[in-house]
């Protein structure tokens, strides 16, 4: 396996957590199984700069989602899942966390629009204060709903129509709805699960916008499917290839001279 | 070019035929199946609605001689079957009571746990249930209850026995409903933090409480027309009994007794129409339901 030898010397970054200067969170030699010995990641160190946006890409199955869900424990909702190594916000590893306070210091955006079907587009904005029986005054509660639903410029769209349930509005919408939710309970990080693959290319615009703005409050941390994506609005990226972080850098550099000869074919489309 | 189309013309004519005959037969068929109901009301409507008065709905039922007087004289059959509507209110309402929680509990669990091997059993065993004849059903009620708790027939036996009758469609109808919801509503809310069971109570359950109402009053509809599990269980009464643990009576329990007096036999027919159009109105407000509380998702 000479080629495969190559691979493995070309591979610079051996610890990419000392690339990123003051990282807001840092994987250590994760590796995550869904049951066996099979790990669907492996060894995957990476330190994600805080206020940026960092990307995941890969091929389907490169283990991207995995990793992304392992950074709030969403994981773990599979049954057998066991893992090694450690993700560490701030000094804390989040697996000796309760996984119900870390999910609400790490939020998430999945890849189809989510919102509550029974509740109205306010009640959803508030959900994660109302469902975790966190009492607030009417007007914090208003006050709430309008910051977060101005921050991912959805206010005015909605303003008013705010006690019409969330599920009347179109696919963007209630993606950016979505974010609004995950925005309310001002988390540390947030993040997406290739949130703009069910939306039409305007509405992934806007979305593509949004992510670009909240990044001065919010660090994030992205999967996307869609190369062009990452390169449009991360400042750092990864690429993961079965289950191995194969290369992480600054986005820019990465595009245009990537260090290991697996992302240079992945990005110039010979697979994946 | 020009026969062909001629000829086609006549197939065409022929197929459009066979198209309308076979569309009208399947009306007609559709239409047979429903006779039944159509005939039934009918019947009931024609025999029983001069029966049906005020007093109908708040007397007790009639004893066998003021009947016969009534009868001999050409009237209308003193009373009403007030006794088994308060019985069956009450044996239902009791038996809803005791199957709702426990049915939507247990239909939870198998949709959480659908591939679970205890939760495979319990679906096995659920399923069984729904099988059980409901006389059997009458002599667990009569075995468990009215000999060890009430020491004699009683409503509260009548209930027991019936939750066990109503809990495999409310167990089945909610699981079912639960395994529709797409699970990246359960992701959105644990994601936010929520604790486990708030996201079951506060996000799964209201998604899917149409679906589960409607099982609900299905089941409901089911037992409220029973007979055979009440006979060895709440046996009837005369009068309006609101103690559940002494005898009660039902409507279905009153419509066999009236069977079986020669002089109440016109009874029959105003409390089959009343028992009917119970169940046809529970039916119709489970479908009602099902309609207006859909969620959109």
């Amino acid at each position: 396996m000479p080629t495969e030898q190559k691979y493995k010397e070309n591979v610079v970054i051996k610890n990419p957590i000392e690339n990123i200067e003051s990282p807001v969170l840092k994987i250590d030699d994760l590796s995550v199984s869904y049951g066996g010995d099979k790990y669907a990641i492996q060894n995957v160190s990476a330190g994600i700069a805080k206020n940026k946006i960092t990307a995941i890409m890969g091929p389907s199955g490169c283990g991207k989602s995995t990793l992304l869900r392992a950074i709030n424990r969403m994981h773990e909702l599979y049954p057998n899942t066991h893992n090694k190594g450690g993700v560490y916000l701030g000094n804390e590893n989040i697996y000796e966390l309760n996984p119900i306070q870390l999910r609400r210091k790490i939020g998430m955006v999945f890849q189809r629009p989510n919102p509550f079907p029974t509740m109205s587009i306010y009640d959803n904005v508030i959900a994660g204060f109302n469902l975790n029986g966190i009492r607030l005054k009417r007007s914090e509660k208003d006050e709430i709903v309008e910051k977060s639903l101005r921050e991912v410029a959805l206010w005015d769209e909605v303003k008013d129509a705010l006690h019409n349930r969330g599920t009347f509005l179109s696919g963007g919408q209630q993606q950016r709805l979505c974010i609004a939710r995950a925005l309310a309970y001002t988390p540390d990080i947030i993040l997406l699960d290739e949130p703009t693959s069910a939306l039409d290319p305007i509405a992934t615009s806007k979305i593509e916008d949004l992510l670009v703005k909240l990044k001065k409050d919010f660090t994030i941390v992205l999967v996307t499917h869609n190369m062009s994506q990452a390169a449009r609005i991360s400042d750092y990226s990864m690429f993961m290839y079965l289950g191995e972080l194969v290369e992480y850098g600054k986005t820019k550099q990465m595009f245009t001279t990537p260090k290991d000869k697996r992302t240079e074919e992945y990005l110039t489309g010979k697979f994946g | 070019m020009n026969i062909s189309t001629e000829i086609s013309d006549r197939k065409m004519k022929q197929r459009l035929l066979k198209d309308k005959i076979f569309t009208n037969v399947m009306i007609f068929l559709a239409f047979l199946s429903g006779v039944p109901l159509f005939l039934i009301l009918y019947q009931l409507a024609i025999k029983g609605y001069r029966q049906l008065n005020i007093g109908f709905f708040f007397e007790e039922a009639p004893d066998t001689m003021e009947a016969m007087v009534a009868v001999a004289n050409n009237e209308i059959i003193p009373g009403g079957i007030a006794n088994g509507i308060v019985g069956t209110l009450i044996i239902v309402g009791l038996a809803s009571l005791i199957a709702i929680p426990l049915g939507i509990i247990c239909g939870t669990y198998l949709a959480e746990n659908a591939g679970g091997k205890f939760a495979g059993l319990v679906r096995f065993i659920v399923d069984m249930l729904q099988g059980v004849p409901s006389i059997v059903l009458g002599v667990i009620g009569y075995i468990w209850i009215v000999k060890p708790v009430t020491n004699g027939f009683s409503a509260l036996a009548g209930s027991v026995a019936l939750s066990i009758m109503m809990l495999p469609s409310i167990v089945r109808s909610t699981e079912e409903t639960l395994k529709m919801i797409p699970g990246t509503l359960k992701e959105a809310a644990l994601s936010l933090g929520v604790p486990y069971h708030k996201v079951i109570l506060k996000v799964i359950l209201p998604t899917g409480i149409s679906g589960i109402l409607t099982g609900v009053i299905l089941g409901i509809s089911r037992i409220a027309g029973e007979t055979a599990p009440l006979m060895l269980t709440a046996l009837g009464s005369t009068v309006v009994n609101t103690n559940i643990t002494e005898p009660s009576s039902a409507v279905p329990l009153l419509v066999w007794e009236f069977y079986n007096d020669p002089n109440l036999v016109n009874m029959i027919w105003s409390a089959s129409l009343f028992l009917l159009l119970l169940i046809l109105g529970l039916n119709l407000s489970a479908k009602a339901i099902a309609k207006k509380w859909k969620v959109q998702y």
